[in-house]
């Protein structure tokens, strides 16, 4: 009995105390269960850990072995790359070089050769000078032959005035009118008057009508002069000197009759005969192109313009012939 | 009465009629007279004498006809009103070469007054009956057609195009072959005349081969024939490229420089319109004027004459020196600028002087080698003048800014800029100041020569807006000097240092 009170007792107590301890874990099982959890986190955190740390670490052992292999790769190619660059720098800098001397020479020769256009501008000033002095020479020339016509036309019409004056010339017993006593010496009129001969006056063909209607005629030499009037023109071509035709009174004789020593010289003398002409067999020819080379241009600039000082024209010039 | 009496009655009356028509063709020699004659009725006189029986009073009547309707154009309208026309042309065919002479000689009266009276006569078959009169004999008759001909072409392209329509060119070509000077003379101005028009009508007579017969008789002694010769071959060339270098193929050239000593002007002058309308168009033709020595032939002739006759000799430079620059130097090597500004100087006509203008301008713009030669020989501030003076008419003052300002922009002179600092107007100063601030960087001397003659000062006193292209100029120009001379030489410096003097304590 004691025993089962005992048991009871102990069963109260195992009760209550399976009660307290159940309270108790009732009510530590929040916290222990928390507890609990922390920690089975905590280990599950760290075995996680371990684990990523591991994996972590084989990953970079990976990914550090690849980036090595693909940056050397990478590397030998840049090396590769560059050394091809370095390459063509180096094959351009030299055909920069071969470039620009061609450029410069180029350019110098062809486009703008510096000493060619200073001898074509010397030779220029030469030929200006040239130019300059023989078309000085030239219109002096031309003055001196204007002068010339001048004077002669001057000194022909003071002789055909002579001729008309003849009859104040001077006789023994009266004196001219150009040869005053008072006069030292006789004017040169008067020395004119002794040295023309009197000719008897040269009948003139009647022009008259003619005259007056061939007026708008073409022997105007003025360009574009109106007309002038019809008795002006009719005296200047009255005037004009006309052709004297020799006198038809003596007559010589045929002169087919040749002296007799002549003939005899002739006889006598034959000439030399030989097949060989005396001038060359394409004589004709020559002489037919010398003549067409002299007929061109004008003669004096003919030669001015084939003048052995020609200077050197620029080559780049496109010549124009 | 008897047969003699009757028949004295008649020519008394043709007496009297040959005596009345003689006068008035006296009378109509003199322009005074025109009106009178005109007053007193003389057309309605003279045109039924045209048709007289007598041929010498007709042809004396048609050449009293021909004086009047000469001196006045009242009385050429006259003659185309009262319808002589038509009967003068029948008659060109039919009578003697008197006749023909007096019609040929009426019809050039009439249509050298203007282009319808030309037209006039071109439609009444004019045309026509003159060509079959250049087909005469007569040296007088074809010298008659070809001036009525020419007086005709003168006037315009349509009229000209009738003329070589009517197949007149070979037979004008032919009258240049004839000995005769007068008609010569003519038939190359009628050429000329049909030849200024346009490129077709030129082309045309360069058909027929007139270049050769041309060139031929450049250097003819007669003085009146080289002229119309030079100004037919000039109007020939002027049109085109092809038809220049056709007349240069005729190899006139080196001839013809020595036509520019002619005592005749005017075979000078058109020898120089000639060079000119050949260099215009091309640089290769322009090389072959200047290697024959043109150049220096032209400029002599530039000092010899004066006025209008130096326009040809200044555009042919200006053209030869407009193609390259080294056709320019040769310009200048020649001589050329010394006699330009001469030109300029010398010339009071404003036409003139804006053709000498442009062609200083054509040289100077290419380097500053020529912008150089331009400048020594103190044409910039001419130029700079010209422009600014208010009297010179508006193309004047165009062209001499243009030149001006083509030749600043290559100019690298510093004294000839000088003197622009302190006249010019913003515009031109511009680009004064923009070449002073090109070279004075660069050159020390230059530098001081600005500082002493007062460039500097000058231009510190130039006001200009600033972020304007003058300004960074001045900027630039100021950027050469020292801080000091800037301000030494900037205006008011002298007030600034007496206001500070001013406020000095002595210590």
């Amino acid at each position: 009995m004691a025993e089962l009170l005992k048991i009871r007792s102990e069963a109260e107590e195992f009760l209550k105390e399976y009660f307290l301890r159940n309270s108790q874990a009732e009510e530590n099982r929040q916290k222990e269960n928390q507890a609990a959890t922390r920690i089975q986190s905590w280990f599950r955190a760290c075995k996680v850990r371990a684990y990523l740390s591991h994996l972590h670490k084989k990953a970079i052992i990976i990914q550090k072995i690849w980036r090595g292999f693909t940056a050397r790769a990478r590397f030998r190619q840049m090396v590769k790359a560059a050394y091809f660059i370095m390459k063509m720098n180096f094959y351009e800098e030299m055909a920069v070089r071969i470039q620009r001397r061609w450029r410069g020479f180029f350019v110098r020769r062809y486009i703008h050769n510096f000493y060619a256009r200073k001898s074509y501008l010397e030779g220029l000033s030469r030929k200006n000078e040239l130019v300059r002095r023989e078309l000085d020479e030239f219109e002096e020339l031309q003055k001196r032959e204007r002068d010339c016509l001048e004077m002669i036309k001057e000194q022909t019409a003071k002789v055909y005035q002579a001729h008309r004056l003849h009859h104040l010339l001077s006789t023994k017993q009266c004196p001219g009118v150009f040869n005053s006593p008072f006069r030292p010496f006789p004017h040169e009129t008067e020395l004119l008057l002794r040295q023309v001969k009197y000719q008897a006056p040269t009948r003139l063909a009647p022009r008259g009508r003619a005259c007056l209607l061939g007026v708008p005629d073409s022997t105007a030499p003025s360009f574009p002069g109106s007309l002038r009037s019809p008795q002006i023109k009719t005296t200047r071509i009255c005037c004009s000197s006309r052709p004297v035709l020799p006198p038809i009174a003596s007559k010589k004789q045929q002169s087919l009759i040749r002296e007799p020593g002549e003939v005899w010289e002739q006889r006598v003398h034959c000439p030399d005969l030989t097949l060989r002409l005396q001038t060359s067999y394409t004589h004709l020819e020559e002489a037919q192109n010398q003549l067409r080379q002299h007929e061109g241009a004008g003669s004096m600039f003919h030669h001015l313009s084939h003048s052995s000082n020609s200077f050197p024209q620029p080559a780049y010039t496109k010549s124009f012939r | 009465m008897s047969q003699r009496q009757i028949i004295q009655v008649f020519e008394q009356y043709q007496k009297s009629r040959m005596q009345f028509v003689q006068t008035v063709a006296d009378l109509a020699a003199r322009p005074q007279n025109t009106e009178i004659l005109q007053n007193a009725g003389v057309m309605s006189l003279l045109r039924p004498l045209m048709l007289d029986v007598v041929p010498s009073i007709q042809q004396t009547a048609a050449l009293a006809l021909g004086r009047l309707a000469d001196h006045s154009d009242n009385l050429a309208e006259a003659v185309v009103r009262e319808d002589i026309l038509p009967q003068l042309v029948h008659s060109l065919a039919s009578q003697n070469r008197f006749y023909k002479k007096a019609a040929a000689f009426v019809l050039r009266a009439v249509a050298k007054h203007s282009p319808e009276l030309s037209q006039a006569v071109v439609a009444c078959g004019g045309v026509d009956a003159l060509v079959l009169c250049l087909e005469e004999f007569d040296p007088g008759v074809k010298e008659a057609a070809a001036w009525a001909l020419g007086f005709i072409a003168r006037h315009n392209a349509s009229l000209s195009q009738s003329i070589v329509d009517a197949g007149a060119i070979p037979l004008l070509v032919l009258c240049l072959q004839e000995p005769e000077m007068a008609l010569k003379r003519i038939a190359a101005s009628t050429l000329s005349d049909i030849c200024k028009h346009t490129p077709e009508l030129a082309q045309t007579v360069v058909d027929t081969g007139a270049i050769a017969h041309l060139a031929q008789m450049i250097l003819n002694p007669d003085a009146k024939l080289k002229r119309q010769v030079f100004s037919a071959l000039s109007q020939i060339s002027k049109h085109s490229v092809s038809l220049a270098e056709m007349v240069i193929e005729a190899e006139i050239f080196p001839a013809a420089v020595a036509c520019l000593r002619d005592p005749d002007e005017y075979v000078r002058k058109n020898v120089t319109t000639l060079m000119r309308e050949v260099v215009k168009h091309t640089p290769e033709l322009s090389q072959v004027i200047v290697n024959c020595g043109g150049l220096a032939a032209v400029i002599d002739y530039l000092g010899d004459c004066h006025g209008n006759l130096r326009l040809p000799g200044i555009m042919m430079l200006g053209y030869v020196a407009a193609h390259s620059e080294n056709l320019a130097m040769a310009v200048i090597l020649s001589k050329g600028v010394p006699q330009l500004a001469l030109c300029l100087s010398e010339e009071s006509e404003h036409h003139i002087k804006a053709a000498t203008a442009w062609s200083i301008g054509q040289i100077g713009h290419h380097t500053p080698e020529h912008a150089k030669a331009v400048a020594t020989a103190n044409l910039l501030p001419k130029l700079l003048q010209l422009y600014m003076d208010a009297s010179s008419s508006e193309d004047l003052q165009v062209k001499s800014k243009k030149a001006l300002k083509s030749i600043l922009q290559k100019c690298t002179y510093l004294p000839g800029l000088e003197p622009l600092l302190y006249d010019a107007p913003s515009k031109i100063l511009k680009h004064v100041v923009c070449q002073f601030s090109k070279v004075l960087p660069h050159d020390s001397k230059a530098r001081r020569l600005f500082v002493t003659s007062g460039g500097l000062k000058k231009v510190q006193e130039i006001e200009a807006e600033p972020g304007t292209p003058l300004q960074e100029y001045i900027n630039a120009i100021n950027s050469c000097f020292p801080e000091e001379i800037v301000r030494y030489c900037s205006p008011g410096y002298s007030e600034l240092l007496l206001e500070r003097l001013e406020t000095y304590q002595p210590a």
